[in-house]
């Protein structure tokens, strides 16, 4: 898909996460998630407190998605990654507060947390421009896979500059991200990324080692 | 034999002793957050700390199919240097994190006017948490600083089976028992308990509220002091039964009690299938 299909709303976002999380929250989830999402439309600052809540309170295992939600990625949703998504796409600013509320969201968030911010970015992003890039860049920083897979998405395929984005993709195939989560990849590949993949392929074989399978498919298609 | 270790510092091991815990029954563990060996100089530190503590260190773990949870506290020692103190602000903040199962380590180092202030503003905030507190009892005096901390708890409030009393022995063990509060141990390869002592103990005070852990950090120790424990327990005569309730069950109880432990094998160290295992983390 290219960049442009991959763009989503912050309603548009909201209304598929929260139809794909009503049939697996049970009643008392389901309350839960329905008051948290109220307070934090009514105060910000209540996030800080709730989005560490969400595992517990709603579960944590895997969220089963419809076409839309995939954009042409697998379907790599959680219920707690969801519910978090959707807490703060209820966040009731935007521009310069929305960043900043983020960048606290994410600066005082476990890995949980973190990954959620960066996945709220896929909607978000349109609001907050270039701005939370520095987040980005901190989780590509990281070896965590959690948060690696999550930064490759559409706010990191439209905004990431172009080396940072080659490094973040090459990132993947070190850490064993697969690449078929890295969001736009066919629309943003250039030649110096193929150039890094040959290089990295050809290494590989000199070492006498197997060349990952990813990486052989990125390649055959260049 | 399934363990969970309630006290040991991954931060400090390697992924060798990951790999060997699991293959010794290591299936879960809690990493109180305590001091580094090398004294830190500012809040930033700390939150760097703690920040592993909620986020590499459980991924890190996880590759290794063991839950990793930890405590959140400012400890004793450093509770000294008033550059560190302003750690207390932030603690609120983290204490509502998932992975966070108890305030911890807390109580004395060398029983100063400010650790007392310290410990006692920790264990307010375990209240108004919802969090079981574990209190680690100081090298030097230990007897009476086992007897101050156990006066600090009482004056604090909380119910004593929410609170762990840590590295105990056959001299401080006895009051803790009375007091109603857990009971811990570390086993080490020369200092604090070992395991046939530790045996000892279980002999004559029972298995209910005990807790042994091996505490492995940066100085000599021995991740898999757990496990001996066990076998020593089973050659001295106690029962698969007795043990896994030490080892196992008495850790998830206590712990339990802040309705945040996570106990299934961590999505991260199975196969990789499509959905889950990329956010979990995938095999290299």
């Amino acid at each position: 898909m290219t960049r442009e299909e991959l763009r989503v709303t912050r309603e548009e976002l909201r209304k598929e996460l929260t139809e794909a999380l009503a049939p697996v929250l049970d009643a008392e989830a389901s309350t839960w998630l329905a008051g948290a999402r109220e307070r934090v439309g009514g105060d910000a600052g209540a996030a800080a407190v709730l989005l560490p809540a969400v595992g517990r309170r709603c579960g944590r295992g895997p969220l089963p998605v419809r076409g839309t939600l995939r954009r042409g990625r697998p379907a790599s949703w959680t219920v707690d990654d969801a519910a978090r998504v959707v807490l703060l796409l209820e966040l009731p600013c935007t521009g310069e507060a929305l960043t900043a509320r983020l960048d606290d969201l994410y600066r005082h968030g476990d890995a949980h947390e973190r990954r959620a911010v960066l996945r709220s970015l896929d909607a978000l992003g349109a609001e907050v421009g270039g701005a939370a890039l520095p987040l980005l860049h901190d989780a590509l920083r990281t070896n965590d896979t959690r948060l690696v897979a999550a930064a490759v998405g559409p706010y990191g395929a439209a905004r990431l500059p172009a080396p940072a984005w080659r490094q973040a993709v090459l990132k993947c195939v070190f850490t064993g991200v697969p690449l078929s989560v890295v969001a736009g990849l066919d629309d943003r590949a250039d030649a110096e990324l193929t150039r890094m993949m040959t290089d990295y392929a050809r290494e590989r074989t000199a070492a006498g080692r197997d060349v990952p399978a990813d990486v052989a498919r990125f390649l055959e298609v260049r | 034999m399934r363990i969970f270790d309630p006290h040991i510092h991954m931060t400090s091991r390697t992924t060798d002793d990951y790999e060997r815990m699991y293959q010794a029954g290591v299936r879960a563990l809690v990493e109180p957050a305590f001091w580094l060996g090398q004294p830190r100089t500012s809040v930033g530190s700390f939150v760097d700390y703690f920040d592993g503590l909620v986020g590499w260190e459980p991924f890190r773990a996880a590759q290794f199919g063991i839950r990793h949870h930890c405590t959140m506290a400012l400890n004793p020692k450093e509770a000294n240097d008033p550059r560190c103190r302003p750690v207390l602000d932030l603690l609120p903040r983290y204490l509502e994190k998932d992975g966070v199962v108890a305030v911890g380590e807390v109580g004395y180092d060398s029983m100063t006017p400010e650790e007392d202030e310290v410990f006692a503003r920790q264990l307010a905030l375990a209240a108004e948490h919802d969090l079981p507190v574990l209190v680690h009892t100081p090298h030097r005096d230990k007897a009476a600083g086992t007897r101050r901390s156990l006066d600090v708890v009482r004056e604090s409030g909380l119910p004593p089976e929410r609170v762990v009393i840590d590295h105990l022995n056959e001299v401080t063990v006895g009051p803790v028992a009375d007091s109603g509060c857990w009971m811990g141990f570390s086993i080490y390869p020369d200092t604090k308990m070992d395991e046939d002592r530790m045996v000892a103990i279980l002999r004559e005070y029972g298995t209910e509220r005990m807790l042994v852990n091996s505490a492995a950090d940066w100085g000599r120790s021995d991740p898999l002091k757990t496990r001996r424990t066990g076998e020593a327990m089973l050659a001295a005569g106690f029962t698969d039964d007795d043990v896994d309730q030490v080892l196992w069950r008495n850790p998830v109880e206590f712990y339990g009690q802040s309705g945040r432990l996570v106990l299934d094998v961590p999505a991260d160290a199975g196969t990789l299938f499509e959905g889950n295992s990329v956010l979990r983390g995938t095999p290299a």
